[in-house]
């Protein structure tokens, strides 16, 4: 089941993986889950958390023009000279 | 008459029609060399030639205007059937024709208020198409991972975004260069935001997750391209959210409304696009902690409360002990409850039985009354064996008293004195002399008085007469 839970996590975007982690933190917070599910939600919340984490350290700025041809359709990317 | 009529015509110079028309031609190009005519926009063509031909009117005339294709191109305002503007240029005749015309080197609204009024018609029209509905709008990303811009690749615009989204969260930018004022501005807008939708997933350009669509302040003139229907329709048509940041915060484009968001300026479409990369990382790790709370919290209220459950739960040896020794108690109790229960059927059996037979009942009875019979006759001998065994025992006592009388005494010699009350004189010193007294022997008695006193001594006499008397006391 973790395993399971782990595969998707890696294709959530951030705002999908950090809305999932809020939810998580809130019922963890209430307190009304029972104990077997509170452990699993919560490893569940430690590997979104994690990949929040990875797409957060990962970003990196990368600025980039398109170039154009004649006739205005894109032909490829170049450094944008600022 | 005639002669006085026709003569001074005849006298004057006779033109060709052309030269008249070179004539007429030069007197118009020098006199409006240079003018500026206000008229409404009407009929308006623009042929392959890139030539642009339109009127200008009032509600009277009507002026032929023409702007040659380079000259047209430059404007950043583009003239439209209805409007009023006000044009520059110089008058000129087309000979051919017989015509003359204006040509025209620039356009201008005639007035922001027409040009409003423009746009707010437009306005209408195109949010009657619903291209400006609220259900039309596309939530932003949260976090974009690729951003495509469309604007000026030069200019300030450009590198506002850039370094705000820097300072805020480091993204890849796609710009796709377009010219922001002019003829080619709105068509150049439009390719470029629906260039950007038919970029591929994973194909050799990212293909971004927001669009924002930039321009710098101007003058509504300078932002008309925005205004364009064709753009205002690119962006609405967009498959990626659009945040339109075009012109100042005073200044409202068609896009505009047609985008998904929009932000005041160039730096606010940067701060729209993307979350503070630093306060992220500080919200999850926070999430994190809370998270590790939470799981703490539950695990000790349940540990908790199993405490407090233990407490009241009994040990099993308990349970058991307990149950045991009810066990035992109640087979103890069972033997002795079993020969209780018997006898008392027993009994109750018996008297049953005894109840049911008469015959055992009168023999009873008739071995009562043979009891009574004997134990009558022996009731008498008894009595008189007793009665003799009482006077013998009497007989007996007397004997002995008679033993220990002072007669016995009397009899060996010793006599009793007694005063003449009968009292027994039992010391010397309780007579005087003269007193009467009496002495009795065995025999008999006789009267007697005291002759003389006490002897001086009164210490030693009574202790001489104290050993009789002693001794009659001794006796008794």
């Amino acid at each position: 089941m973790a395993e399971k839970a782990g595969s998707d996590i890696a294709g959530m975007s951030f705002e999908a993986a950090l809305a999932e982690l809020e939810d998580i933190v809130a019922k963890l917070e209430s307190g009304q889950a029972p104990l077997q599910e509170s452990i699993a939600i919560f490893e569940r919340g430690e590997a979104l958390k994690k990949h929040c984490e990875a797409l957060l350290k990962s970003a990196e700025s990368k600025i980039e023009k398109i170039t154009l041809s004649k006739d205005g359709s894109p032909t490829g990317t170049a450094p944008l000279d600022e | 008459m005639s002669d006085v009529e026709s003569g001074p015509a005849s006298n004057a110079h006779e033109y060709t029609v052309s030269e008249l028309s070179g004539a007429v031609k030069r007197a118009i190009e020098d006199e409006f060399g240079y003018v500026r005519v206000r008229g409404e926009v009407g009929r308006l063509t623009r042929p392959g030639s890139g030539h642009l031909y339109f009127d200008l009117k009032d509600d009277k005339s009507v002026l032929a205007a023409v702007a040659w294709k380079g000259t047209a191109a430059r404007w950043r305002f583009q003239p439209e059937q209805g409007l009023e503007v006000i044009a520059t240029g110089r008058l000129t005749t087309f000979p051919g024709q017989s015509k003359y015309q204006i040509i025209v080197e620039n356009v201008e609204p005639a007035g922001v208020g027409a040009l409003m009024a423009l746009l707010e018609e437009r306005r209408k029209k195109l949010a009657a198409e619903g291209l400006f509905d609220e259900a039309r709008k596309q939530e932003i990303p949260y976090l974009p991972r690729v951003i495509g811009v469309v604007t000026s690749p030069t200019g300030a615009v450009i590198r506002d975004i850039i370094h705000r989204l820097e300072d805020r969260f480091p993204t890849h930018v796609i710009v796709w260069p377009v010219r922001v004022q002019g003829e080619s501005c709105a068509p150049e807008v439009a390719a470029a935001v629906e260039g950007l939708n038919m970029l591929e997933p994973g194909g050799p350009i990212a293909r971004p997750d927001l669009i924002i669509v930039a321009r710098g302040g101007g003058s509504v003139e300078d932002l008309w391209g925005f205004n364009e229907e064709e753009v205002v329709r690119a962006i609405s048509e967009s498959e990626i959210p659009v945040i339109s940041a075009v012109g100042h915060e005073t200044d409202v484009t068609l896009a505009d409304f047609a985008a998904d968001k929009r932000a005041p300026t160039p730096t606010g479409a940067a701060e729209m696009a993307v979350p503070v990369r630093g306060e992220l990382i500080a919200y999850v790790d926070n999430l994190g902690s809370r998270q590790r709370n939470g799981l703490r919290n539950i695990y000790r209220a349940l540990r908790d409360r199993l405490r407090a459950a233990s407490r009241g739960l009994p040990r099993p040896g308990e349970i058991l002990s307990d149950v045991r020794q009810r066990v035992d108690l109640l087979t103890s109790r069972l033997g002795a409850a079993l020969g209780k229960a018997l006898n008392a059927k027993q009994v109750r059996a018996a008297n049953s039985l005894g109840r049911l037979n008469g015959i055992l009942l009168r023999r009873r009875v008739a071995d009562g009354q043979t009891q009574v019979t004997r134990l009558s006759a022996r009731l008498a001998p008894a009595l008189s064996r007793t009665l003799d065994q009482r006077s013998r025992h009497l007989d007996q006592i007397w004997k002995l008293a008679n033993s220990l009388s002072h007669k016995n005494v009397l009899a060996r010699g010793f006599a009793l004195v007694t005063d003449a009350d009968g009292a027994l004189v039992r010391n010397a010193a309780s007579v005087t002399a003269g007193d009467q007294v009496n002495l009795e022997w065995a025999d008999g008695e006789r009267s007697a008085v005291i002759a003389g006193d006490a002897p001086p001594k009164p210490q030693p006499r009574p202790k001489r007469s104290a050993e009789p008397d002693e001794r009659q006391q001794d006796l008794f």
